[in-house]
């Protein structure tokens, strides 16, 4: 007899997704998918509104990561108002409109690691339920917690201080910003008393790198196989092959390294990018046109970034980033569990960015805002902390938009995870009589290596359980578990 | 003479989605009367969600009101005291609730606010601004039980 689990989480207005697994008659697992509702109306529901309110307006997407929707919105509208297609804005619109980037980076990845990713860590994937989140870490190392809290306030503060507000933030507006940094705010967080500061904030960087370090050395079997699959790998790269996580070109290597696809303009996405619908799941299949949709599927975020880049422009992440290359002698890294490596790689070049940025005098003064010939299609792309972003508009004469695509980071990596879900289902599942614990938060935590953001909506108050139903192959309900 | 209490109102909720804006409708209500009546001890935020470094801004707090919107059928308003727990991180969700920040504040500051929630029930939940005209009745009724709530513990 066949049996079919599903485990899903139940949410408010959030997105929601299940896994369900195929087991045959003999217990292995023959399929296993990740299924995820996504919200489309949001596309059809910006057509007519005027093209400037986009930058505020998509911020309803997502209470997540609003400030990515913010400024791929803004990017893209700066090609309408004739602003180039990435380096045409004023030295101090890029600059204010980076530094509201890295500390979005700063503060997800942060949260991510120590909220989400760390107690997987520290506590196992058999550990309690419980404990897994950042209060456990508290219980066992109280300055490993309080950095996290702090290094996301810090982000956060950055955001604000960029975007103009914490909601609904207008800093970015089509073709510039709309206003500096004041003198106050850029002492404060370059010079703020501990441990509100720059330099601490480096300094905790390189300190979770380095924790990450010492337990990969620890525990080297459960991080390097913790579901390992081939994968080809997408990010934006700078044109010298810099990681740049707010502008570029559009590059992807294969899991050899091999690249195949060559740094192109992004404003030609749709000539090298395709969406596939499949029946069973919301949310669409991104994939490489050239080498179609079974083989042509990528991984975005930061395992894929590091994958791309050639180098990171700044000195302490290049240093780890040399690290993290030498592991596989220079090859694209698919070991997922890596991926928190890279991530806090990031965190760590993110940091080191936003003091760059800070003590950059076009921060707090110069020209805000370029226009020039008025076009009617628009595209920009971001890396958001999750991966690839991209927002794409078309306006009629009447300024209004006709059309508008959004390939969120979490659809781009919609088959990365399922491939996940497979190898930890294949792996963990499989020949086993029975599901416990350990082996759904298996499958959770591959998922949430990839920090995938589901909601595009607003907060979730209250639990998100995991409900877990056991079918038969006729589709009986054998079991029903929730936690 | 005693320090007046430090008091924090914190709002939480997405405006570009209807009802989901109701707590940060309720903290500009709030503004305005505060502002009126020269409040000075009284504290007032919103953000599209709780996240951990809100643990960090209740820690120096002596009573927070968390307010948010509801979409469970409770009465028009719901207030309660929080009670901390400890939960667990959930699947992919990046928000955490009232009493798991007052878990957090406790384990990483050894102290804490008393703390209440106040809920407010809505109805719609699309990509608009603006409150149904039945969230907007509650959010009235939510404003004036907090402001008679502030009146009873006034030392301002």
């Amino acid at each position: 007899m066949g049996h079919k689990i599903t485990i899903e989480p139940v949410t408010r207005v959030e997105g929601h997704g299940k896994v369900t697994i195929h087991l045959d008659d003999d217990g292995n697992v023959y399929q296993s998918r990740l299924h995820i509702v996504e919200f489309r109306g949001f596309e059809r529901f910006v057509q007519g509104r005027p093209y400037w309110e986009m930058p505020v307006l998509v911020q309803r997407l997502c209470g997540i990561c609003p400030v990515s929707h913010h400024l791929a919105a803004a990017k893209a509208l700066d090609v309408i108002v004739g602003a180039g297609t990435g380096d045409g804005l004023t030295p101090t619109a890029e600059k204010m409109r980076r530094l509201m980037h890295y500390g979005q980076i700063f503060q997800s990845h942060s949260l991510h690691f120590f909220h989400l990713a760390s107690p997987d860590i520290v506590f196992g994937i058999d550990g309690d339920p419980v404990t897994r989140n950042i209060i456990g870490i508290a219980m066992q190392n109280k300055d490993l917690a309080v950095q996290g809290v702090m290094m996301r306030k810090f982000g956060q503060e950055i955001i604000e201080a960029t975007a103009g507000k914490k909601i609904h933030g207008t800093g970015a507006i089509p073709g510039g910003i709309n206003k500096h940094l004041t003198v106050e705010e850029r002492d404060r967080f370059l010079k703020g008393p501990d441990p509100v500061n720059i330099d601490k904030m480096i300094g905790w960087s390189q300190e979770a790198v380095d924790f990450f370090k010492d337990y990969h050395h620890k525990n080297k079997d459960f991080i390097d196989n913790f579901s390992v699959f081939p994968s080809n790998h997408l990010s934006l790269v700078r044109k010298d092959g810099a990681m740049d996580l707010y502008h570029g070109v559009l590059r992807a290597v294969d899991p050899e390294g091999k690249k195949i696809l060559h740094d192109i303009d992004y404003q030609d996405y749709l000539s090298y990018i395709d969406e596939e619908v499949r029946a069973w799941s919301y949310m669409k299949f991104p994939y490489l046109k050239e080498y179609g949709k079974r083989e042509g599927w990528y991984t975005v975020g930061p395992l894929a970034r590091l994958n791309t880049a050639e180098f990171i422009p700044t000195p302490l992440a290049q240093k780890e980033f040399e690290v993290f290359k030498s592991y596989t002698n220079g090859k694209p890294n698919c070991m997922s569990m890596h991926m928190h490596w890279a991530r806090l790689i990031e965190v760590l070049h993110a940091a080191e960015m936003m003091k760059e940025l800070l003590n950059d005098p076009d921060i707090t003064e110069g020209k805000l805002v370029v226009k020039g010939n008025k076009r009617n299609e628009g595209i920009g792309l971001i890396e958001a902390p999750r991966g690839t972003l991209f927002h794409h508009y078309e306006i009629n004469g009447k300024d209004q938009i006709i059309m508008a695509n959004l390939i969120v980071s979490t659809t781009n990596n919609n088959q990365p995870m399922n491939e996940a879900v497979n190898f930890i289902a294949r792996n963990y599942i499989s020949g086993k009589k029975e599901i416990t614990e350990p082996m759904l938060n298996a499958v959770e935590v591959g998922i949430r290596a990839y920090d995938p953001c589901l909601s595009c909506a607003t907060h979730a108050f209250g639990q998100m359980p995991l409900e877990i139903s056991l079918y038969d192959s006729q589709n009986n309900l054998l079991d029903r578990k929730r936690k | 003479m005693q320090d007046p209490q430090r008091i924090l109102i914190y709002a939480y909720g997405n405006p570009g989605r209807q009802d989901d804006g109701l707590g940060n409708r309720f903290v500009e209500e709030m503004e305005k009367w505060i502002r009126e009546n020269n409040i000075l001890n009284v504290e007032l935020d919103s953000n599209y969600q709780l996240n951990i470094e809100d643990a960090v801004k209740i820690s120096d707090k002596d009573l927070v009101f968390f307010v948010d919107a509801s979409t469970e059928q409770i009465e028009d308003i719901r207030y309660a005291p929080v009670e901390p727990s400890e939960g667990r991180s959930e699947f992919t969700t990046h928000a955490a609730s009232p009493a798991f920040i007052l878990a957090l504040c406790i384990k990483l500051y050894h102290k804490h606010p008393e703390t209440y929630l106040l809920q407010i029930r809505g109805y719609e939940w699309e990509f608009k601004v603006g409150l149904s005209e039945k969230a907007e009745k509650n959010l009235s009724k939510a404003v004036e039980f907090m402001k008679a709530k502030l009146g009873k513990t006034r030392d301002f």
